[in-house]
């Protein structure tokens, strides 16, 4: 129902289920808060949103009072709201008061000076000196794990933390100990948090209470240049902030977007910058005599054009890796395709997933957001706890209203919420189990790892059987949802980055000795024996260090590239800070390459690559929107006559904080997985 | 919640008390009965004689089937769960204004001396002592509570008879030590008003603030 009120004289009109601060949200109109945020619930223990009611005998806590709840005057006038009367100043000043009288005085050493949200309230709603002589409380710091730093003694107790971890990241850790003068933010027993987003609790303190360890007095925010990227640690591409000084690349924090990771993002997101400065490649190398020697990227060139001259272009072999940008394999491709090359895979993973049922057959159709509308999910053979935390947290988000059904066919994992465990067989999978009757929007959720079995196929084909049997795939719904766990593989999979013949994917190149030459494009997580080796990328790690001939790359955070998330949705990151040493970007190694073996192709720079691509794969062309797949080609799938196998569906993420090159040069990322694994964390 | 709350201690309900337990579990609607968390608390703490571990702590989160952190919360918000040792007696001494005014530091060095500090607990396991705030019994101030009665109107002698008769096993009377039932003026001779006096003393009295 619409409703209209007066704020500080001037009339709207709002919908009643509105809150006060929502609504003056609405309205452009400030109001300090410490205690409440959009995505948790309310608290209303800050006090520092009051704002005056006309006729109510106090100041009200704008978060906790509905619009609802607004009485007209006696003879029907509008209900009056004010924020700048001097009762509401008063009001503030007392609440700001009162918070910063155990407060300690320490920001020229705290590091969220700059960014600090008491300290811009103080600015602006404070008064200018303290009342308080007594002695300020002092509270002992807690060891809650290696991401999360604490200063106690700074906590106002918004419990925006206490919150979070129970709310959205389901995993119930934190609490508040004590009362009044003694409460004290705390995980049981002090043990350290668990939460795959822990980290958030970092952006969520409005004070300096948790800090992110690693970034510890390591830079002030008005030093940082900040580009806003995505992430490409899992398939969602959750919006990111790049902040760095000079070279380097200091933090990661979310970006905001409401379709994606809302405010969200996991802790190898956020964390994962310390990989990006170590382990890393900065010039070319050749392996001599078993030795890897330092070159110059003319030698090392030269060595790779005389091998593409000697060998047939059918003994060329391709592998991309799980972090290239699209322009990468789209470049990658052309040069192949125009030597009469047509080994190329993005699978490297072994994965059988193709694009020959349509788009809609491998991307995420129902949309992250859509998991919102849904009132039935049936998770098979995938684990979205490890796989993308942010798209476990918007499942459990929905769980919580209690008008989610969540099934679940595979191994038994905590996944934050409840589910009916079917089974951990394909078998399975069977419409009559699940009761989906009232259900109108059902996801069918199919992990990436189901594709690793030779029957994924199959599985997939069964799956798409009971959406069409539940009729979960209309014009208004699709409910098949491919869940990628890599951020480059939708837009290999549009690019058609697989090879011609079935015989030359990525698993049976890897070892076949028709493949002489095999160009590894950031391809770590294979292992390949080919007589020569050639790795394109940024990180020294297993696809390195087997190599015959290194070029170095750059990392996503040091290259503009197109991704295409697991919904189909094409982002795109941009460069933060420049490749160390000789690197260069990854589509300038390739144009060499190809100016080389007279195969030229004829771009100049990123934005002719881009358009050339956009040409020949017109869903390129619309930046941040996705673009769907067509509900009508999954028919096709549905007519397949195998049985799949009754394997148990097996979780091939076996350690969440190790996944790839980055991670693995990653101290912090090390840190957390020993954490996990209980082993005790080595200093030096 | 998956996550699973496993129970590793030996600390159980005893029979008796499980049926007392399962009785409060009844009082709150279906899917609620975490709520009955403090009285789970109160019951376990009676078992453990007067004191919650955080074994008995996590055990209660075990029976509710919660995270440890909820329980930890709430037995630690509560003055009335003890969460370290208590002697078999033990004293909740009031030290809040009106007891204070009316002797209650007497009774705290009495306490300090025979007892020792705050929180401690006798060498014989008998006494153990905190100061509390306020127990609500201002009228017949000072008060002390032990285990789960009120010692009311106390004088320091008789805290030392009370401590004494204790130790040596002897009951001791709860209650008043000036003699007067619950908390009627200590002067008998006071004349009971008449609701017609009271009208007429309402009716003449002087109204707050400064008159005309």
């Amino acid at each position: 129902m619409a409703k209209k009120i007066l704020i500080n004289g001037s009339e709207f009109e709002f919908e009643d289920n509105l809150t006060l601060i929502q609504a003056l949200e609405v309205a452009d109109v400030e109001v300090p808060r410490f205690c409440y945020h959009e995505k948790l619930s309310i608290a209303g223990n800050c006090r520092m949103c009051l704002v005056e009611v006309k006729g109510a005998p106090k100041p009200v806590a704008s978060c906790h009072f509905s619009l609802s709840d607004l009485r007209p005057g006696p003879n029907g006038e509008l209900p009056e709201v004010y924020t700048n009367t001097d009762t509401v100043h008063t009001a503030r000043k007392g609440a700001m008061e009162f918070l910063l009288v155990n407060h300690p005085l320490d920001c020229p050493i705290c590091d969220q000076g700059g960014e600090c949200d008491l300290q811009d309230q103080a600015l602006h709603y404070g008064i200018n000196k303290s009342r308080y002589k007594e002695n300020k409380r002092s509270v002992e710091n807690k060891n809650i794990g290696p991401l999360v730093k604490t200063v106690m003694t700074r906590c106002i107790h918004c419990t925006r933390c206490v919150r979070f971890t129970s709310e959205v990241a389901g995993t119930e850790e934190l609490g508040a100990i004590h009362r009044g003068e003694n409460m004290e933010i705390t995980t049981y027993l002090e043990k350290g948090m668990t939460s795959e987003l822990q980290g958030n609790v970092i952006d969520l303190c409005p004070v300096g209470a948790l800090t992110s360890k690693p970034y510890e007095f390591h830079a002030r925010p008005w030093e940082l240049n900040k580009t806003e990227s995505i992430d490409v640690m899992d398939g969602i591409g959750s919006n990111i902030r790049i902040d760095s000084k000079g070279s380097e690349v200091m933090r990661i924090i979310p970006k905001y977007n409401e379709d994606i990771n809302e405010e969200w993002i996991s802790d190898k997101t956020r964390f994962i910058w310390d990989g990006l400065k170590s382990q890393r490649i900065d010039t070319p190398y050749i392996r001599e005599d078993g030795k890897l020697k330092p070159v110059s990227w003319n030698t090392a060139l030269d060595k790779i054009t005389g091998l593409m001259k000697k060998i047939e272009p059918s003994k060329i072999g391709c592998i991309a890796g799980d972090m290239v940008t699209a322009e990468e394999m789209f470049l990658m491709k052309t040069l192949l395709d125009k030597i009469g090359c047509h080994n190329y895979d993005c699978r490297q993973d072994g994965s059988n997933l193709t694009n020959k049922y349509g788009r809609s057959s491998y991307i995420f159709n129902p949309t992250i957001s859509g998991i919102e509308d849904a009132d039935a999910i049936v998770i098979i053979g995938s684990n979205p706890r490890m796989e993308s935390p942010v798209l476990n947290a918007r499942i459990r988000k929905r769980w919580l209203t209690g008008q989610l059904k969540v099934y679940h066919i595979g191994e038994d994992y905590d996944l934050t919420y409840d589910y009916k465990h079917l089974g951990t067989t394909p078998e399975s999978i069977d419409v009559n189990k699940m009761d989906l009757k009232d259900c109108n929007k059902i996801i069918w959720l199919v992990g990436d790892d189901v594709f690793l079995r030779d029957d994924g196929q199959d599985i997939l084909s069964i799956v798409a059987d009971c959406a069409q049997e539940t009729s979960s795939i209309r014009e208004d719904w699709n409910g098949l949802a491919i869940l990628h766990k890599h951020a480059s593989r939708v837009a290999g999979l549009d690019l058609g980055f697989l090879p011609k013949d079935s015989t030359y994917a990525a698993k049976h190149m890897a070892d076949s000795n028709d493949i002489e030459l095999m160009f590894l494009l950031d391809a770590d997580e294979i292992k390949i024996n080919n007589k020569y080796k050639v790795y394109i990328g940024s990180h020294g790690d297993r696809g390195a260090s087997n190599a015959d001939i290194i070029l170095p790359g750059a990392c996503y955070t040091e290259k503009n590239g197109f991704y295409m998330n697991t919904e189909g949705r094409l982002q795109q990151t941009n460069r933060a800070v420049f490749p160390p040493g000789d690197a260069k970007d990854n589509w300038r190694i390739i144009l060499e390459l190809s100016s080389r073996i007279k195969k030229s192709l004829k771009y100049k720079n990123l934005d002719e690559i881009r358009k050339d691509l956009k040409k020949n794969y017109p869903i390129f062309n619309n930046l941040n929107e996705i673009a769907k797949g067509e509900g009508s080609s999954l028919k096709i799938l549905s007519n397949r006559e195998n049985k799949p196998s009754d394997n148990k569906f097996i979780n091939t993420i076996s350690d969440y904080y190790l996944t790839n090159p980055i991670t693995r040069s990653s101290r912090i990322m090390a840190e957390c997985s020993m954490q996990k694994n209980n082993k005790e964390i080595i200093n030096g | 919640m998956n996550e699973v709350n496993k129970n590793k201690n030996e600390f159980c309900f005893s029979s008796k008390n499980k049926i007392l337990v399962e009785n409060e579990l009844k009082k709150y609607p279906k899917g609620r009965e975490t709520s009955a968390i403090i009285s789970l608390l109160w019951i376990a703490q009676k078992q453990n004689g007067g004191w919650l571990s955080t074994e008995i702590i996590e055990y209660v989160a075990f029976y509710l089937n919660i995270p440890k952190i909820r329980s930890m919360e709430i037995a630690t918000f509560y003055s009335m769960f003890n969460l370290s040792p208590v002697g078999k007696y033990h004293f909740q001494m009031c030290g809040t204004t009106p007891c204070m005014l009316c002797g209650s530091d007497s009774l705290k060095e009495v306490l300090s001396k025979k007892i020792g500090a705050q929180s401690s607990v006798t060498d014989d396991k008998l006494f153990s002592w905190i100061e509390v705030e306020c127990l609500g019994a201002c009228c017949n101030a000072p008060v002390i509570q032990i285990n789960d009665d009120y010692y009311e109107d106390l004088h320091s002698s008789d805290l030392e008879i009370i401590l004494d008769n204790l130790k040596n096993n002897k009951s001791i009377k709860d209650g008043s030590y000036k003699k007067r039932i619950s908390s009627e003026p200590l002067n008998k001779d006071l004349k009971m008003l008449t609701e017609d006096e009271i009208q007429e003393m309402v009716k003449n009295r002087k109204k707050p603030g400064i008159s005309a």
